[in-house]
């Protein structure tokens, strides 16, 4: 929850919270609250997949298989980063999306350029095209989304 | 599984999603007519459900049975985990949360399609 002393006046015309509202480093309130739930989602979904597929044939294509799992323990811990809100959290966010960002660049890069590593799809193969490139594009809006509730010394 | 409900599912689904975008664009917290269209679509969703088991009971086996199973456990779960969370967050986010949700279940309706008759 936000700090003491960092809180920002509270809700104004309306009734509903305006932007100044928005208490600093409130991650998990907002647009961070539908950050959160996608993210749970991502998190399970390539979480059960993953595990499904290294369970049952993980020589089939260990890499990846382990890249699903390494991008749904990235994205559990993203959206409990987001949901703790405050300092600690928002560095764990901060440093997933990063992770994130960079992984679905590099293995969306690598799995083009070579494919025959790829024999199976991974949540970021392909720039997560078979997730509708949503992999793509919840790391971009989550890194927006931290800097807009970024303490003063991190903006 | 049957066709029917699939696509009754989908375009139910899409109402909502469209409803609940709407209101997000206008500015407003979800309403209880939002929550009654999530519980219709539900409703339907859960009907399918009942026939895809009953069909399973029956002998029926879809291309890939544990994946199939998964999906047909977490679908019915999607509507009720979102609404709870938009109704954490009563402003316009609180109607994108369900509105997301409800273009995540046709997603999943399709996928649960393909399963059965790959």
């Amino acid at each position: 929850m936000a700090e003491p002393g960092r809180a920002e006046p509270s809700p104004v015309e309306g009734g509903r919270p305006g932007r100044a509202a928005r208490t600093a480093l409130a991650t998990n309130a907002g647009p961070g609250r539908v950050l959160v739930g996608v993210y749970a989602l991502f998190a399970l979904a390539a979480g059960a997949r993953s595990a499904y597929q290294i369970a049952t044939d993980l020589a089939a294509a260990p890499l990846p298989y382990l890249l699903s799992a390494l991008a749904a323990a990235v994205y559990l811990l993203a959206a409990v980063g987001l949901a703790r809100a405050g300092h600690t959290g928002w560095r764990v966010a901060l440093a997933c999306c990063t992770v994130e960002l960079v992984g679905v660049l590099a293995v969306g890069t690598y799995s083009v350029l070579a494919p025959q590593d790829f024999p199976d799809e991974t949540v970021w193969s392909g720039y997560g095209q078979g997730y509708g490139y949503v992999p793509l594009v919840l790391p971009v809006l989550g890194l927006l989304w931290l800097r807009r509730t970024a303490a003063a010394g991190w903006r | 599984m049957s066709s029917g409900l699939a696509v009754a599912v989908i375009a139910c689904s899409l109402v909502l999603a469209a409803g609940c975008l709407l209101t997000a664009a206008r500015d407003r917290a979800p309403g209880r007519v939002h929550l009654a269209g999530a519980a219709v679509v539900e409703a339907v969703l859960l009907a399918q459900v009942v026939v895809a088991v009953v069909r399973l009971a029956g002998g029926e086996r879809p291309g890939s049975l544990v994946t199939f199973v998964g999906y047909l456990v977490a679908a019915p779960l999607l509507l009720p985990a979102a609404a709870a969370l938009a109704a954490l967050e009563r402003t316009r986010w609180g109607a994108v949360i369900l509105g997301v949700a409800a273009l995540v279940l046709p997603v999943l309706m399709l996928r649960l399609q393909q399963l059965w008759h790959g």
